[in-house]
């Protein structure tokens, strides 16, 4: 077992995922599996292959810096789950 | 029941009374070109035609359910305006087309869900720019269609809004992630629609519900507005009655968008008008790789019968090697749930989207993503956020980009000898529905032949080329060298004008 339970409530406190006891459980077993699936990649030798992070090859996308029209306060709140004024509410931050 | 009520409450305003009796023109089995030709002759309204597809939906919806929301209201003002363009003089290819597009395109106040509670009532405030272009050039949207949770899965299943069906036998899955994409043309639903394919979610629906299914390469398409999965894999295409259509949606969205800094900056070709060149001379390549023993028989009789097809029609086969193929979908699993964590930590309750109630901001955070993910979510975040933490992410993250690039190499060398390449695009039709679900890495091993093409960032199509005993059908893949969506346009409406497979239809 590459992965236990303890290892799945560390991932998913990093994850902010908070799991049932069957969840932890299941994704220990299914992980483990997948994990020990993608272990076939260590079969290649990789060294001094250049990663890709992106298959087309580009160069960084500028564009004139001009001031454009927003979506405005209205729009951008509209989803809101909470708000107050022209901001995001949420929980108390700092005691 | 709530879709039966807006129809009917609509026919009831409209006099009906100016509708002419269309019901012999079989509207919801057109293509886009078929029905445009009827609008423009004046044979049809875009009235008509809309409310014959909303009828069709409403009949259809209880056993396919290939829609999360229908806007019958929207559908036919935009129906009604198209008619008055074409009246007036106006009346390009698109114009009064009722389309549906996958629940992934942002839609200017029109809830968007993702296929997640998390977006249970998310009205975006802003459109994608590919559902804007369509929009702009008069079609009539129709919906927004079911697929799995943030195009997350291969066969619907996995969508927080029900299962879609396949339309040819609604024990099988429709495939995924753009089911309700494939499901919507194949049960006439739609006259067309769009989707997104990360690791082959437009292809493979395509393939087991017998539509056209396009994958642009990478930056062809914007991808501003669509809800990100893996960013690096993205890509949104068409999903058409056959290749004309396809080429005729992706005339339509294809070219740079200032809006997309990944999406490219070179010249879009006119892809409806190289359409008939024909395939003598053309050089097909056949990778051995995806010619396996595990191949379905059916599968592999529908291969072969292609292939013969297209030697009568003029093309060479070459045999070819991708030697990397077998490293796909884990490199993919490793690459994509990367990307997903990383893209889906904007869901924390705080701007859109589901909050929970808490005490303190880290529980809301955890809270509000708990109860708005659904399982295979949960499971890629935690798979991605294990590749990308401290002490795995060189074996797991690196190592996948390596891989990636040898991959992307197998590609470049082998398109210096072949125009295009021939797969199968699924190792078998449909499953069935519940099948796989309770095994992920099955599930994710049936995207075997379509995954590579994402990795490599590359264009390739999935169109019918025949059926399996149990009348399920089968597509073929064909793989285009990037930004040569042409060619491949080109050899699929080849293959489709020597096949009448594309002229069945699902008896729903």
């Amino acid at each position: 077992m590459k992965i236990s339970v303890v290892d799945v409530e560390q991932v998913a406190r990093l994850a902010r995922l908070e799991l049932t006891f069957e969840e932890k459980e299941l994704f220990a077993t299914q992980m483990d599996a997948i994990l020990d699936y993608v272990e076939k990649l260590k079969e290649l030798n990789t060294e001094g292959i250049i990663p890709t992070s992106h298959a087309v090859p580009m160069e960084n996308a500028f564009r004139e810096d001009l001031v454009m029209p927003s979506i405005g306060l209205a729009k951008a709140l509209a989803n809101a789950p909470g708000r107050s004024d022209n901001f995001f509410s949420v929980p108390k931050v700092i005691e | 029941m709530r879709l039966a009520a807006l129809i009917i409450s609509f026919l009831c305003q409209k006099s009906l009374n100016k509708v002419r009796d269309t019901s012999n023109m079989n509207i919801i089995e057109m293509t886009i070109h078929e029905l445009h030709s009827a609008l423009k002759s004046k044979k049809l309204s875009s009235l008509e035609a809309t409310i014959a597809i909303l009828e069709r939906i409403k009949a259809v919806e209880p056993k396919v359910s290939s829609f999360i929301t229908v806007t019958p209201e929207q559908a036919l003002a935009s129906a009604k305006n198209a008619d008055e363009q074409i009246a007036s003089g106006h009346c390009n290819l698109l114009t009064g087309i009722p389309l549906a597009i996958k629940d992934i395109f942002l839609t200017e106040g029109i809830r968007t869900t993702c296929g997640s509670r998390i977006l249970e009532n998310f009205i975006p405030p802003y459109s994608a720019t590919s559902w804007e272009k369509l929009r702009d050039r008069g079609a009539v949207l129709l919906g927004k269609l079911n697929q799995d949770e943030f195009a997350m899965g291969s066969s619907n299943e996995c969508s927080a809004y029900g299962v879609t069906r396949n339309p040819w036998d609604t024990t099988c899955i429709p495939g995924g992630s753009s089911g309700g994409s494939a499901a919507a043309v194949a049960a006439g639903e739609a006259i067309a629609t769009l989707g997104t394919d990360t690791g082959g979610s437009i292809r493979q629906p395509a393939s087991h519900c017998g539509c056209v299914g396009l994958k642009p390469t990478y930056g062809r398409v914007s991808r501003y507005g669509v809800i990100a999965y893996a960013s690096s894999l993205d890509q949104v295409g068409p999903m058409t009655r056959d290749v004309a259509d396809c080429a005729a949606i992706l005339d339509a969205i294809a070219g740079y968008d200032p809006k997309d800094s990944t999406s490219v900056n070179m010249p879009v070709p006119d892809y409806s008008a190289s359409l008939k060149e024909g395939v003598k001379g053309l050089k097909i390549g056949l990778p051995k790789e995806y010619f396996i023993d595990g191949l379905d028989p059916d599968v592999q009789k529908t291969m072969t019968e292609a292939i013969e097809t297209y030697r009568r029609l003029g093309a060479e086969f070459i045999d070819i090697s991708l030697p990397h193929t077998d490293y796909a979908v884990a490199t993919y699993y490793l690459i994509a749930t990367a990307e997903a964590s990383s893209n889906l930590a904007r869901y924390d309750g705080v701007r859109f989207g589901h909050r929970a109630e808490a005490g303190n901001l880290l529980e809301m955070y955890t809270k509000s993503r708990s109860e708005g993910f659904g399982t295979e979510v949960k499971r890629r975040i935690m798979l991605g956020t294990y590749a990308l933490s401290s002490g795995y992410y060189d074996a797991y993250y690196v190592k996948a980009q390596k891989v990636r690039t040898l991959i992307m190499n197998d590609f470049i060398k082998v398109f210096n000898d072949v125009d295009v390449m021939l797969t199968p695009v699924a190792p078998t039709p449909a499953f069935k529905i519940g099948e796989k679900i309770n095994d992920p890495l099955q599930m994710y091993l049936s995207d075997i032949f379509t995954i590579p093409v994402n990795l490599a960032g590359t264009c390739a199509m999935s169109l019918p080329a025949g059926f399996s005993a149990n009348g399920l059908p089968i597509g073929l893949q064909l793989i285009g060298k990037p930004f040569d969506e042409e060619t491949i346009l080109r050899a699929g409406y080849a293959f489709e004008q020597a096949t009448e497979w594309h002229t069945r239809k699902a008896s729903i």
